[in-house]
This record gives C-alpha cells, sequence and structure tokens, in this order.
C-alpha cells in the first residue's frame, strides 16, 4: 500500500549539499508494522513524515495506495492524509487551549461530520484508550501518557489505515509504553498498517518488520521470523 | 467543534493578547473617529460662519492686525467715531447696519472682563434722517431689509444675531453670557463698573465667541470712561447681501482713506485656512496613527501565526487544507478588528461629543457614516496583517511548519 523508489531529501547548508535521506527505496505492505530505528539523525523521521505526505523529497516518489503524493497539489496531499493517514507524535501535538473531547473532534470536523456525530464518536474513541473521565480536560490538565492517549484517539478519529508514528514512546515511562504498544498491537489487528519510528529496542521488537537507518540509507531490512510464520 | 468554537477557544486561551489587540485597534480607531468628528463639526461651523458674515466688513485702523473676527476691537489703535458720520451720510449702496465699537479691560470680582462701547443704531439713523439723505434710504432690495418696529427684547438679542443694537441708554449695560455666569448677573440687575452705575437691560445668550466674555455700554459712555476721546477701533458694516459688500468695499475705501478696509469673508478665509491647515495636521495625525497602530496590530498578528506554527502543522498532519488554515487565521483577525473598530467608533463619538465644544467650541454630533469606515479600517488592517503570515504558514510543507524534524 505504500512505497517509495529513489527518494532522496537534499538539504542546502551553507553551500554544501546535506542528505537526510538518500535513494530509498520500500515497500510497506497491508497489515504491516513496521519498525524504523537508526542513530540520531540518520534520517528517521524524514523518511516517516514523506511517507505521510508531509515532506517533499528532492527527487524519487511516495504512492500511498497507488498514487503518486508528491504529483498531487498540496491540498490534494492534505485531503489523502485526512481520509487515510494518522499520526502519532513524540510530543503529541494535541491543540493546548482545546479539551480532550475537542482535539479528538477535530478531524472529524475537519472531515466534515455533523456536530452530533463528532461527539458520540470522540466520546467513543477516548473510552476506547480508556479516556473516558477525562472527557473535558486540557492537555495540560492530563498526565503524559494521558496525552499521548488522547492523542491516539484523534489519530483514529477518522479510521486510517496507515499509522505514521514517531517515537510514539519516546517521552513515556515502561508500563504506558507497553499500554501503547499494545494499541498498537490492536490496531495492526484490525488490518491497519503501522511504521513506527523508535529508539526503544523493546518496542522495534514488538514490530514484525525493522528496517535500520544510517547516514540516510535504509542500511537493514529484516523481517521477523516467527512472526511471519505466525502471519 | 466547528470553526468558530476554534477561534473562540483560542481568543479565549491567550486573553491578554487578545485584549492588548482589541485594545490597540480601539484606541486607534477612537483617536481617529474622535478627530474626524470634531474637525468636520467645526469645519461645517466655519462655513455656516462665512455664510451668516459674508456681508460684513470691517473698518480699522491702518496698523491693525487682524486674527479673528471677533477680536477686532481689541486693539490699541483707533481712528475717529466721525468715520461713522462720513458712512451715514455717504451714497454708499447696500449697508444695512453700521456698528462702531470700542473696547477696554476692566476688572470686576479680581477677573478680568472686556468692557465694549456700542452705538444703537437709533443714533446715527436719526442724524442720518436729519440730513435728509444717508445710506440707509438706499437699499437696492436683496431681501435683508430690517423690519420696522421689532419687539423691545427680541432687539436685545438682536446684537448676537445682527451684531447692532436699536437703542441703549447711557446707563444701560448688556452681559454677555459667560461674564454674567461667572459674576453671578441676571436680567435687570444693577452692576458697577469703574464707580458707575450700569442696569443690566439683558443678558445675552451663549455664542461661543469672545463676545460671550465681555459687556457692551453705550459707546460714548465707554469713550468718556476710557479717556480716550471720540474714537473707536472698529466699525463693523452689515451688508445686506455678500455681492453688494464686493462693491462697497471700494466705495468705503474711497471714503476712508485712512483706514484699512476689510471683507469678514477675507477674515474668516485666513481663519478657515487655519482650520484647513488643523485638519492636514490632524490627517497627518491620522496617518500616523494608522501607520502605528496597523504596525502594532500587524505585529501582534504575526506574532500570533508564528507561536502557533505547531498547531499549524498539527492541523495540516490532520488533514486541513491551506485555505481552512488562512480562513482560520483571517475569521479572527476581522472579529477582532470588528469589535476594536466598532468599540472605538463608539468611543471616538462620545469623546467628540463630550469634547468637541470644549476643545473647538462647536456642537458636535455622532457621524454614523464614520462607523463602517471605523470598522472597515479596523478590519482591514487586521486582515492585511494576518493574511501574508497566515499564507506563509499555511502553503508551507506541514513538516516545515509542525518543526518536527
Ligand atoms: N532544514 C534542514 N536543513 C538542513 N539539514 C536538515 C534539516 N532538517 C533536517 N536536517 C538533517 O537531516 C538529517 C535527518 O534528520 P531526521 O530528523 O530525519 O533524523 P532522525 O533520524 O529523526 O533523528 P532523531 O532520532 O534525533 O529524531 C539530520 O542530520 C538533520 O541535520
Ligand atoms: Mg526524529
Amino acid at each position: 500500500m505504500l512505497t517509495m523508489e529513489n527518494v532522496t531529501k537534499r538539504y542546502k547548508h551553507r553551500r554544501s549539499d546535506v542528505y537526510a535521506l538518500q535513494d530509498a527505496n520500500v515497500e510497506i505492505g497491508t497489515g504491516e508494522f513496521v519498525s524504523i530505528v537508526g542513530p540520531s539523525g540518520s534520517g528517521k523521521s524524514t523518511l516517516l513524515l514523506m511517507l505521510g505526505g508531509m515532506l517533499s523529497p528532492s527527487s524519487g516518489k511516495v504512492t500511498l495506495q497507488g498514487t503518486s503524493l508528491y504529483d498531487l497539489s498540496p491540498n490534494e496531499r492534505a485531503r489523502m492524509r485526512k481520509q487515510h493517514v494518522g499520526f502519532v507524535f513524540q510530543s503529541f501535538n494535541l491543540v493546548p487551549y482545546l479539551t480532550a473531547l475537542e482535539n479528538v473532534m477535530i478531524p472529524l470536523f475537519l472531515s466534515g461530520a455533523a456536530k452530533e456525530v463528532q461527539e458520540s464518536r470522540a466520546k467513543d474513541l477516548l473510552e476506547r484508550v480508556g479516556l473516558g473521565e477525562r472527557l473535558d480536560h486540557k492537555p495540560t490538565e492530563l498526565s503524559i501518557g494521558q496525552q499521548q492517549r488522547v492523542a491516539l484517539a484523534r489519530m483514529l478519529a477518522n479510521d486510517p489505515q496507515l499509522i505514521l508514528a514517531d517515537e510514539p514512546t519516546g517521552n513515556l515511562d515502561p508500563d504506558t509504553s507497553a499500554m501503547i504498544l499494545d494499541f498498537f498491537e490492536q490496531f495492526v489487528s484490525e488490518g491497519r498498517t503501522i511504521v513506527m519510528v523508535t529508539h526503544d529496542p523493546r518496542a522495534a521488537e514488538r514490530a514484525r518488520r525493522k528496517l535500520r537507518i544510517d547516514g540516510g540509507r535504509i542500511v537493514e531490512d529484516k523481517q521477523d521470523i516467527k512472526t511471519r510464520v505466525v502471519a | 467543534m466547528n470553526l468558530k468554537t476554534l477561534i473562540w477557544r483560542e481568543l479565549f486561551e491567550r486573553k491578554t493578547q487578545m485584549i492588548t489587540i482589541v485594545f490597540g485597534i480601539f484606541l486607534g480607531i477612537t483617536t481617529v473617529v474622535a478627530i474626524k468628528t470634531i474637525s468636520h463639526y467645526s469645519e461645517k461651523a466655519v462655513a455656516r460662519e462665512l455664510d451668516t458674515l459674508g456681508a460684513n466688513i470691517l473698518v480699522l485702523p491702518k496698523s491693525a492686525t487682524l486674527q479673528d473676527y471677533y477680536t477686532a476691537d481689541m486693539q490699541d489703535d483707533v481712528i475717529p467715531e466721525e468715520y461713522v458720520l462720513r458712512l451715514t451720510m455717504s451714497d454708499a449702496q447696500g449697508v444695512d447696519n453700521l456698528s462702531p465699537k470700542l473696547s477696554m479691560p476692566i476688572e470686576l470680582q479680581g477677573r478680568k472682563f472686556t468692557l465694549t462701547g456700542i452705538l444703537p443704531k437709533s443714533e446715527f439713523t436719526a442724524k442720518a434722517a436729519w440730513a435728509g439723505a444717508g445710506i440707509f434710504s438706499q437699499h437696492i432690495g436683496c431681501g435683508a431689509i430690517e423690519l420696522a418696529g421689532e419687539k423691545k427684547d427680541e432687539d436685545k438679542q438682536a446684537l448676537v444675531r445682527k451684531r447692532v443694537i436699536e437703542t441703549l441708554e447711557p446707563n444701560e449695560a448688556l452681559v454677555g453670557h459667560d461674564t454674567a455666569t461667572i459674576l453671578g448677573i441676571k436680567d435687570g440687575d444693577k452692576l458697577q463698573l469703574k464707580g458707575e452705575e450700569f442696569n443690566v437691560v439683558a443678558v445675552l445668550p451663549e455664542t461661543g465667541t469672545v463676545d460671550d466674555s465681555r459687556i457692551f455700554a453705550h459707546l460714548h459712555k465707554v469713550q468718556e470712561m476710557s479717556g480716550k476721546g471720540e474714537v473707536v477701533n472698529c466699525i463693523e458694516i452689515i451688508g445686506c447681501c455678500k455681492e453688494i459688500s464686493a462693491g462697497l468695499v471700494g466705495k468705503i475705501n474711497e471714503l476712508l482713506p485712512d483706514a484699512k478696509v476689510v471683507t469678514v469673508t477675507q477674515v474668516v478665509a485666513t481663519q478657515a485656512k487655519i482650520n484647513s491647515m488643523m485638519e492636514s495636521l490632524s490627517l497627518v495625525f491620522l496617518a500616523i496613527i494608522v501607520v502605528v497602530g496597523g504596525a502594532g496590530v500587524a505585529n501582534y498578528m504575526y506574532a500570533n501565526v508564528n507561536e502557533r506554527r505547531r498547531e499549524i502543522g498539527t492541523l495540516m498532519a490532520l488533514g486541513a487544507e491551506s485555505n481552512f488554515i488562512i480562513k482560520l487565521f483571517l475569521t479572527k483577525a476581522a472579529l477582532l478588528g470588528i469589535v476594536g473598530g466598532a468599540t472605538g467608533f463608539i468611543a471616538g463619538t462620545i469623546f467628540a461629543i463630550t469634547l468637541g465644544p470644549r476643545l473647538a467650541g462647536v456642537a458636535v454630533f455622532p457621524m454614523p457614516i464614520l462607523a463602517p469606515i471605523a470598522v472597515a479600517i479596523a478590519v482591514a488592517i487586521a486582515l492585511v496583517a494576518s493574511y501574508f503570515p497566515a499564507r506563509r504558514a499555511a502553503t508551507l510543507d506541514p513538516c516545515a511548519t509542525l518543526q518536527e524534524i
């Protein structure tokens, strides 16, 4: 469902070129749970954001469900994200002045859902991540783990087939991390595709495929034999 | 969740910022509306003055400088009273009335006032009639002819409108509105001036001019009290209409070669010139306010967009299109502009109405026409200031806006 063909991201930095990503080729099928690992500054976030139509490559092609993302206009790309992609960020990016419920309602509002639909679906989602009691809390009134769960609920709002997560457990304690990863496994079992950047080896272990990046190049692409057999 | 809630929540999340922006717009618009309203009505007042006084001519000493029509008689130099007679006996056409004046300062209850001597019309018309000639018989009919037999109490008030009085006894005085208020004088009171007793025959209605702080008495009495002899400071000639006073000036110049003859139109024109200078000055102020205020608002709006880049990036990651982001900021800007502009208009109008009479000496009324203009200016500034940063943030790659890398 998701491919990258010869994708390069080059930044001009004081007249010399910096390659954040170089000649990357990946193919990710529907329902895969992929982790991306590698040292800091190796290009993991760059790759992930490009898969989600957030960052134009300098050259190469990214396709999502057969559509070449960067041949679309920015607004068409925004619609693709709205329909197919859910992002989870290390820093959650909740809207600070909105309550948990309202944060989850945003994607629903953006796709034109009626007010009652927005509200009932947002409630359901927050209950699903165990925050049924925290609907009216603002981000600052929630614990870090609770904030990430609100972000998860928001990400799920438009029922995305593709979930892109950049260090989703990077700020969390081990218990909450485990909880988030459990959710991820649930999402995969629902047939969603997940690509997750992580520094945490245990998190990486939960994925069934591991991409290693170093210096902007994909240096390793390892399928987990056991899980592949199970799958 | 809808656009309105999103905007509303953000506004109230950053209350101080919102208040600062609205207050900035409010102050700017208040000043603009106040200045504009006051200057509009003072301009109108000048125009009206020009219209009603257009037919008047002043005869002054050659050396007199003339800033203000109303203070024309408040100088030291004098001309002989005999000029009045010369005018009365001439065959100049179109003269309705003559009003010679002599002023002297007096102190009452420790405060300075002006005692102005005026000559009632009865005195020189009688002389002219006796001489069997004179200017008053030579009306050529332009509608301003005096009606005979005006009521007595109206006559005293006529000084205010026509600057001429029919009769006045040597022991009678008329008191200007402000003077009367300060001294607590009413019609019929007695008034001591330099040891002489006067009957106050009337307190004059308010005119908004220096006449309000004068005391009027008989010219010959004032001449006697000042010890200057048979002289006057100025003679005001009320022409019967504008057109005629133009030709009249030449005629009077011939009659009185040693005096300076000016039409009030010229005087008021000078005043109008000063007024228009004041107005262009206030325009400069307006421009400064709009530029400085606009820059302040622009700066705030710009800062607000930058501050919210993460939020913008998040919304875009969630699928918001660039138009939505721009709409989000422009709606907010318009809202602030409308509130600031409308309240500014109201405050500016209140300011103008209460301060206008004190600052410019004219009655000021609200100018509803300024309301849409004020709001439009405020909204335009807020919109322009938000549009560019918002558009920039909305058209960058969302990732650059989100700053997640
Ligand atoms: N705007 C930019 N200009 C120049 N270089 C950039 C820019 N943005 C990113 N880079 C470079 O691109 C490289 C990849 O960055 P990226 O954020 O993808 O790394 P990462 O693997 O996610 O690192 P981390 O684990 O620390 O998050 C880095 O070396 C970075 O310096
Ligand atoms: Mg990163």
